[in-house]
């Protein structure tokens, strides 16, 4: 059994510290079972299961700390990993950012655990592939999937009189579906903490519809395109401009977030006034742990209002340099939508692209946060508020602070892997060139 | 995409205990890297404890791995060391044949009755699936090699060098780059050692001690008041060597152009992060390209992953079939494509061989990860598709018989799959510095090192970057360039390879952390070629201003 519960992990990690004689001792205890399945060519492929437990152990004397890890938790377990992270303590060299522990800390309940999730054997795997394979093979489509759910908890105790216990639940599927005839190809992600909220069928059926309808796509000039972004497609480049919100490297002068001749971004407007970026680590969508690795807590956090930079974050030890409260980073992305569902948007544009997934990103330039990468698995031409066709994969070359100053109109918002994200209509994108690949 | 996080994680600036647990093992002093493992006779006991229990229980094949994995990672910036890391993973994978149908398990418990249960879950786990199993499991023979033992040959074992001489040759290194115009500097040295066990019920023993070594790092040069930054990327290559690639060796160097130098099989860490502050420096002023066509000159330590990413993952047997449409795509080499016997993956100079045996390279083992005696074979000769890369129950699937020997599993605790073994240009036969490359071009740039890289999931449309890029006009270099990234696609590019230097001016590139399958597994693999020059290929401007 790899989930422990409070009790048990503080009563664990208590003994832990008690055999600790250096400065400072932090325990991180931690726990979880996952199990996957996958499949391809329409029949499983492999399936796997995995437990797993580890307790890592930091100490400090002075400046110096050291780190042991271990995965066992009897006495003598406890008095080894103690007594191996402060040897390698004592060895250690100085660390100059190294920053005293926290004291006790207050957190929010979280509300990342299903018990449903928890509870998931084999048989529903089996089930959630046989969601796929069957529809599929029914219309002459091939699909290969992966499923992949995990129950956990984290725990951390240190010397100085903090505790924080979290337990969750996360499940993530994916299914690429492609046509026999190898011209089509549709795509599906979904994730969740609780699993009932997540429904197998519906998400094979959309990747099924998506690989039937690009079928026999047509070529169009690279060019700038008015698109439509699907979560799925936007949230790869909106992970990477959150990547940057990050005081220290801004303040050097190596990040987007740095300003011509000196001093950071930080209050300016950055991308078009109806952006709006926060996290919430309570929101009931997209939960996350209320502390991180150093103990902080995690409240709601601004990260852009009015499309004008809010927040960037400091790590304890950058906040302490530059004389600021340290600020937790990111947790999860939450954008602002609007009420337009997908086909309110697709029905208001003349002439565009939807675009249902971006794949390979790979900066180009930090300077300007411009990313590379390619449609992939569905992208359709649209005219007068209609699909009309399916369009050859492009590669795109485009900064997301390009995109969100381009911003035509927000639709609803979609869980995307842990994020809530809108649907997004952006003009002037840029495509560069095309692809043969399906 | 698993691949890039996990270098980020373990990358610079960060610290490797972010890595998954079950990947790295517990932390571990550096003293205790030293330790002996099990003696190779229990090894030989335990390992037929799997065998035995499984083929009890009605396996028609099984295969025990009891690997332990040693790492030791250091990584610092400028004038500070920011982390040390040495780790040990101990276990044993199970892998069985039963009712046609493959189960693996494993278990950090290496004793009797730890095993016996693992295999007894493995052979639960074929027959559970065996019920959705539509065709079953089909291995190529593979001889019975009895007990036998592989090294790779390394001169100094990193575990004996002192993390001391490391650190001092990091921070050196971090000092030379500070003295000579960097703002900022992250190194680190990234070190590994695979002692696998591999025992299977065709009567095989192998014992192997397997080291690797990567050291790299970036320096970055800043114009504050431009509000301009610039990087260099370190052009060392992760090897399957000892400690002594860091020797610096002076033989080890070639001369390339303006001033740059290639590293063979020994690397100079201080003189390339000199090197390196010079060059992103001088990147904050040099010139923009003019996008268009240009003839490029690719040097080994930029080509190698251009050929990864073009003629590497393409050329995947299970990518072909499909076994990985949902994770890294399928590919363009489609079987039609080899069957025809004309496919023309690159102009006639092009030779691609795959090997898992140059020595040096991160993919050189004597056995692979299924007991296969490993061995070079054909991609492409003379520009034409040859072959693919295949394990024992793929290469029934291309109507062969024998398995090319490329399986291998990141860990004792993940099962062993298909994964690229190194897949190099062969060197020109006839005698080309990469002076004779640049003398011709009229309008050319020289590329070196590794950048951006993309590629679509059926490895046609591609665009790379580089870390240094200079002009080349009327067949000499001019100056350096900035904002390059060029968009070809796979067959164009390899058919638009006009010339080849030979074996004078060849090395290998490598990449550490090859990402794969789901859950994502990391292989390293190297890439070897001579400088080469394409003709005609797309160059965008990738700068931008906003």
């Amino acid at each position: 059994m790899a989930i422990y519960t409070k009790e048990e992990a503080k009563q664990i990690m208590e003994k832990a510290l008690s055999f600790s004689t250096a400065d400072t001792c932090t325990i991180n205890l931690g726990g979880s079972e996952s199990g996957n399945i996958r499949y391809a060519r329409n029949t499983v492929s492999t399936s796997g299961h995995r437990s797993n437990q580890n307790m890592s152990v930091q100490v400090s004397y002075g400046k110096k700390s050291g780190i042991a890890t271990i995965d066992e938790f009897d006495d003598e377990s406890l008095k080894k990993v103690v007594k191996r992270a402060e040897e390698l303590a004592k060895l250690s060299p100085e660390n100059p950012e190294f920053m005293e522990p926290l004291g006790p800390q207050s957190y929010d309940e979280s509300v990342t655990y299903s018990e449903a999730t928890a509870n998931i054997k084999p048989e529903y795997r089996a089930q959630v592939a046989a969601s796929s394979i069957e529809p599929a093979a029914a219309k002459d489509v091939t699909s290969a999937g992966f499923l992949n759910d995990s129950s956990g908890f984290s725990a951390m105790m240190n010397s100085k009189g903090l505790f924080a216990y979290n337990k969750s639940t996360n499940a993530s599927f994916t299914v690429t579906m492609r046509t026999n005839d190898g011209t089509g190809s549709g795509w599906v992600t979904r994730d969740v903490n609780d699993i009932n909220k997540f429904d197998p069928v519906e998400a094979s059926n959309v990747a099924i519809d998506k690989a039937i309808m690009s079928r026999e796509a047509k070529a169009i000039e690279p060019g700038k395109y008015t698109v439509i972004l699907e979560p799925a497609a936007s949230i790869g480049l909106l992970q990477n401009m959150f990547g940057s919100f990050n005081a220290r490297t801004a303040d050097e002068g190596r990040s987007f977030m740095s300003k011509e001749g000196g001093g950071t971004k930080l209050g300016e407007k950055i991308v078009d006034e109806r952006i709006n970026v926060w996290s919430d680590p309570l929101h009931p969508d997209v939960p996350t742990a209320t502390w991180n690795g150093a103990g902080q807590p995690l409240k709601k956090m601004k990260w852009v209002e009015n499309g004008v930079v809010k927040n960037l974050a400091y790590s304890r030890y950058w906040a302490k340099e530059k004389g600021v409260e340290p600020v937790p980073f990111i947790s999860n992305g939450i954008m602002e939508g609007g009420d337009a569902s997908l086909e309110d948007l697709i029905k208001s544009t003349k002439k565009g692209i939807l675009v249902t997934r971006l794949w390979y990103i790979r900066g180009v330039d930090p300077q300007t946060l411009l990313y590379t990468g390619l449609t992939r698995d569905g992208t359709f031409y649209i005219e007068n508020g209609k699909i009309k066709h399916p369009v050859k994969n492009f590669r795109f070359n485009e900064s997301p602070i390009i995109m969100l100053n381009n911003l035509e109109e927000l639709g609803q918002q979609v869980r995307i892997n842990g994020n809530l994200i809108p649907y997004m209509k952006v003009r002037d994108f840029t495509f560069t060139s095309l692809s043969d690949a399906v | 995409m698993k691949r890039r996080n996990f270098i980020r994680t373990a990358g610079l600036g960060a610290g490797a205990l972010m890595l998954p647990s079950y990947l790295l093992g517990d932390t571990i002093s550096a003293e205790a890297l030293l330790a002996p493992g099990m003696d190779v006779a229990i090894k030989k006991r335990l390992a037929d404890v799997a065998l035995n229990t499984a083929k009890s229980l009605g396996a028609s094949y099984a295969d025990a791995r009891i690997g332990r994995y040693l790492n030791q990672y250091v990584f610092t910036r400028e004038d500070k060391v920011q982390n040390v890391v040495n780790t040990e993973s101990f276990g044993i994978g199970v892998r069985v044949i039963a009712n046609g149908t493959w189960g693996f398990a494993s278990t950090n418990k290496v004793t009797e009755d730890g095993i016996k249960k693992a295999t007894q879950q493995a052979v639960a786990i074929a027959k559970a699936n065996s019920k959705i199993q539509k065709v079953p499991v089909k291995l190529a023979p593979v001889k019975s090699y009895g007990e036998v033992s592989w090294k790779t040959p390394i001169k100094k074992d990193f575990k004996e060098v002192p993390v001391s001489e490391k650190v001092d040759l990091l921070l050196s290194a971090n000092g030379a780059a500070m003295e000579n115009g960097a703002n900022f500097v992250n190194s680190a040295l990234f070190m590994v050692n695979e002692q696998k066990y591999f025992a299977s019920t065709e009567g095989s023993y192998i014992d192997q001690d397997v080291h690797r070594i990567w050291p790299t790092f970036g320096v970055t040069a800043i114009d504050r008041s431009a509000g301009k930054f610039k990087s260099r990327q370190a052009l060392s290559a992760p090897m399957g060597l000892g400690y002594e690639y860091m020797d610096g060796l002076d033989s080890e160097k070639i001369a390339g152009p303006a001033g740059l130098i290639g590293y063979r099989n020994s690397y100079d860490i201080i003189e390339d992060a000199t090197a390196a502050a010079k060059q992103a420096k001088e990147r904050l002023t040099a010139k923009s390209v003019e996008a268009g066509k240009y003839d490029l000159v690719l040097d080994p330590n930029h080509l190698g992953l251009t050929i990864h990413e073009s003629v590497g993952h393409p050329l995947e047997l299970d990518r072909v079939l499909g076994y990985e449409a949902n994770y890294a795509g399928t590919s363009f080499a489609t079987l039609d494509k080899w069957k025809s016997g004309n496919f023309k993956y690159g102009s006639d100079i092009v030779n691609l061989v795959a090997d898992k045996t140059y020595p040096g390279s991160l993919g050189a083992v004597g056995y692979d990860d299924e007991g296969v005696k490993t061995k070079q074979w054909d991609l492409v000769r003379n520009g034409v598709l040859k072959n693919y890369q295949a394990i024992r129950d793929q290469v029934h699937m291309i109507d062969q018989n024998e398995s090319h020997g490329c399986c291998y599993s990141q860990s004792w605790n993940d099962v062993q799959f298909q994964r690229m073994p190194n897949v190099s240009l062969e060197p020109g036969k006839e005698k080309y510095s990469v002076h004779d490359m640049i003398k011709d071009v009229e309008k050319g740039i020289y590329i070196a090192g590794r950048g951006s890289y993309s590629i679509d999931q059926q490895r046609y449309n591609f665009q790379f970057g580089g870390t240094v890029f200079y002009e080349i006009k009327n067949g000499e270099i001019v100056g350096m360039l900035d904002d390059v990234a060029y968009q070809s696609n796979t067959q164009e590019f390899w058919n638009s390879c006009a010339k080849i230097c030979d074996k004078d001016d060849y090395r290998i590139f490598g990449s550490f952390f090859d990402g794969k399958g789901q859950p994502s597994q990391v292989s390293a693999v190297s890439h070897g070629s001579s400088t080469t020059r394409f003709n005609g290929v797309n160059v965008i401007n990738t700068g931008r201003t906003i």
